[in-house]
């Protein structure tokens, strides 16, 4: 370990959590499909619309962490 | 097309107010805005709420709010990528840029290339990723412009004023030159905020009040032909449709953040957890851009581009006018120039950061570098508002004298050269491993490469179709260029550091920690 890193920098495996939306989000075959409809919008469409809260509430648990190791 | 009057005055009215606040920010938590930190970042003083304006103003621009639908319009569900696009940016954001953040504030670092210039000591690298951000700038400017162009054609006024062709994006043009110069980046913030509520209030009423007149979601999808709803799926030979959308939108979001004008915003906060709260809260915007991007499938659903009215607008400025002739065949006229409004205010606040970034990048890594190292605050301030103004004047120049096609082109081969700066930017906010020389040679690889693909693919994709072994991989040129820029740096730096190690650093580890 470096010394003159400051403490609780170690890794921790909660940023795994920022990779979720890369795996959901790039394996474009998974969701290249109309069926479900919602609303009458295509798969495609709301999967992806719906990653743009996803993502948020993937990165929040991640920011508490940052948040509790500061203090 | 003919002048509509009750959309020009509304529009005109919203426009001049909000000019009029860019030109009263200068008195906003007043500073002395002859230096370069307080007029080009704000005094690092902007804190979650108004970061979140800005970077939303900054990151969607009008250009982003016309091209997105339009690019659905014409071409389906490809157009759709500028989506996980804009979702991708915000685990990198939260993940690297607290890290630069945070050193560029302990050493106060203005741009990406001070930063560059103070992790490994090299001015030339400095120089080379200055250079880059500010030649990928220039035409996104001009598109700003473009997009105002577009609004303007669409109101019905006139492109020819008492004989000066473009007279009224002269005048869009130099409104902000104007304010950007006097209030810098703090009349861009407050601009921001209105910008926004604009667009936010244009954005929910259009998709309720067009679809409902549609006749709802379904009967929008129902209209786009099967072929064009989904991807199409790979062969044995290609790898197809859905692993160039996948590279489009993971090398769009590694470049983005690697803009001048997106770190000028980012580097304006007054704190590292004000951009980790940003991470969360801007993703608002990309479901707006998500939204957005369906008005371009609900104009194939209205049938615009069989309306005779609009033929002039499609003619002179093809898919782009598709968005503007769908607000102004389903809006009442007064919502028109809201709308409208909203648009080309989103088009000044972007133009105006990036203006201001690239007024930093010479400033700070070419004029004090290579001009005039011993210059004062006031001659570096000075110098910066100079040179932001040049940039704009390029744009403007750019855009009366090329063709619109040219603007696009160049931005697309802008997005590939930025996007060459990743290892000296972001990979060595983690390691110091590579050598400058290293990181020089790769990005000049990476430049060149990718340059050579743009012009194979004619400038009109960014999608090249790379062979491997009777299998065609349809990728981002980005990114592909980036692998090579990733292969010469490691190559040249494992040689250099056995001839010539450098390891010559001005920061330490704890800098990075903020």
């Amino acid at each position: 370990m470096n010394i003159d890193k400051p403490q609780g920098r170690k890794f921790h495996p909660i940023y795994f959590l920022l990779l979720v939306p890369f795996v959901a989000l790039l394996w474009v075959p998974s969701y290249d499909r109309v069926d479900p409809e919602l609303f009458g919008i295509p798969f495609f469409y709301w999967y992806q619309m719906a990653w743009t809260l996803l993502g948020a509430v993937c990165t929040l648990p991640v920011y508490l962490h940052e948040e509790k190791t500061r203090s | 097309m003919s002048a509509n009057p009750v959309a020009i005055a509304v529009f005109l009215i919203l426009f001049v107010m909000v000019a009029c606040l860019g030109f009263v920010a200068t008195r906003w938590r007043k500073a002395d805005l002859h230096s370069v930190h307080e007029w080009g970042l704000g005094g690092r003083s902007f804190g979650t709420v108004i970061t979140w304006f800005l970077l939303g103003g900054d990151l969607y621009t009008a250009y982003t709010f016309i091209a997105v639908p339009a690019a659905m319009f014409a071409t389906g569900a490809v157009g759709f990528f500028a989506v996980p696009y804009t979702i991708l940016i915000y685990p990198i954001l939260f993940l690297c840029f607290p890290r630069l953040w945070a050193v560029a504030h302990r050493h106060g670092y203005v741009t990406a290339a001070d930063y560059v210039k103070g992790r490994f000591g090299s001015k030339t690298l400095a120089l080379a990723i200055a250079l880059t951000g500010i030649a990928a700038i220039i035409p996104y400017v001009a598109l700003q412009l473009v997009g105002m162009q577009v609004v303007f054609a669409a109101l019905g006024i006139p492109s020819t004023f008492a004989g000066i062709p473009n007279l009224p994006v002269i005048i869009a043009f130099c409104v902000l030159a104007a304010y950007t110069y006097s209030s810098g980046l703090r009349g861009t913030a407050l601009t921001a905020v209105v910008k926004d509520l604009l667009i936010y209030v244009t954005v929910l009423t259009a998709i309720v009040v067009i679809p409902s007149a549609l006749g709802g979601y379904g009967k929008v999808f129902a209209s786009i032909g099967p072929k064009l709803l989904t991807l199409p799926h790979g062969s044995d030979t290609s790898l197809g449709a859905t692993f160039s959308y996948a590279s489009l939108a993971l090398g769009s979001a590694l470049a983005l953040f690697l803009y001048p004008h997106s770190l000028t915003g980012i580097l304006s906060s007054s704190s590292s957890m004000a951009i980790r709260k940003n991470a969360i809260l801007l993703p608002a915007y990309s479901l707006a851009l998500a939204l957005l991007a369906l008005l371009g499938y609900m104009a194939v659903a209205a049938g615009i581009k069989a309306m005779p009215e609009y033929a002039a607008g499609f003619g002179a400025f093809g898919n782009n006018f598709a968005i503007p002739a769908l607000f102004l065949h389903m809006f009442p006229a007064w919502f028109v120039g809201v709308a409208f409004a909203a648009i080309a205010i989103g088009a000044l606040v972007p133009a105006s950061i990036m203006a201001i970034a690239s007024g930093n990048l010479f400033t700070r890594n070419i004029y004090k570098q290579f001009i005039n190292p011993n210059c004062t605050d006031r001659q570096e301030g000075r110098a910066a508002k100079l040179a932001s103004m040049t940039v704009k004047l390029g744009a403007l120049v750019f855009v009366l004298v090329f063709q619109t096609s040219a603007a696009i082109q160049l931005q697309l081969l802008g997005g590939v050269w930025i996007c060459q700066t990743l290892p000296a930017v972001l990979v060595s906010l983690y390691t110091r491993w590579f050598h400058p020389t290293g990181l020089l040679a790769g990005w000049a690889a990476g430049i060149i490469s990718g340059t050579v693909m743009a012009y194979q693919l004619s400038l009109k994709s960014s999608v090249y179709p790379l062979h491997l072994g009777g299998i065609t991989v349809p990728c981002y040129a980005a990114l592909l260029a980036l692998v090579l820029n990733f292969a010469v740096a490691a190559l040249v730096t494992l040689v250099m550091n056995a001839v010539a190690p450098d390891k010559t650093d001005e920061t330490v580890p704890a800098d990075y920690h903020g």
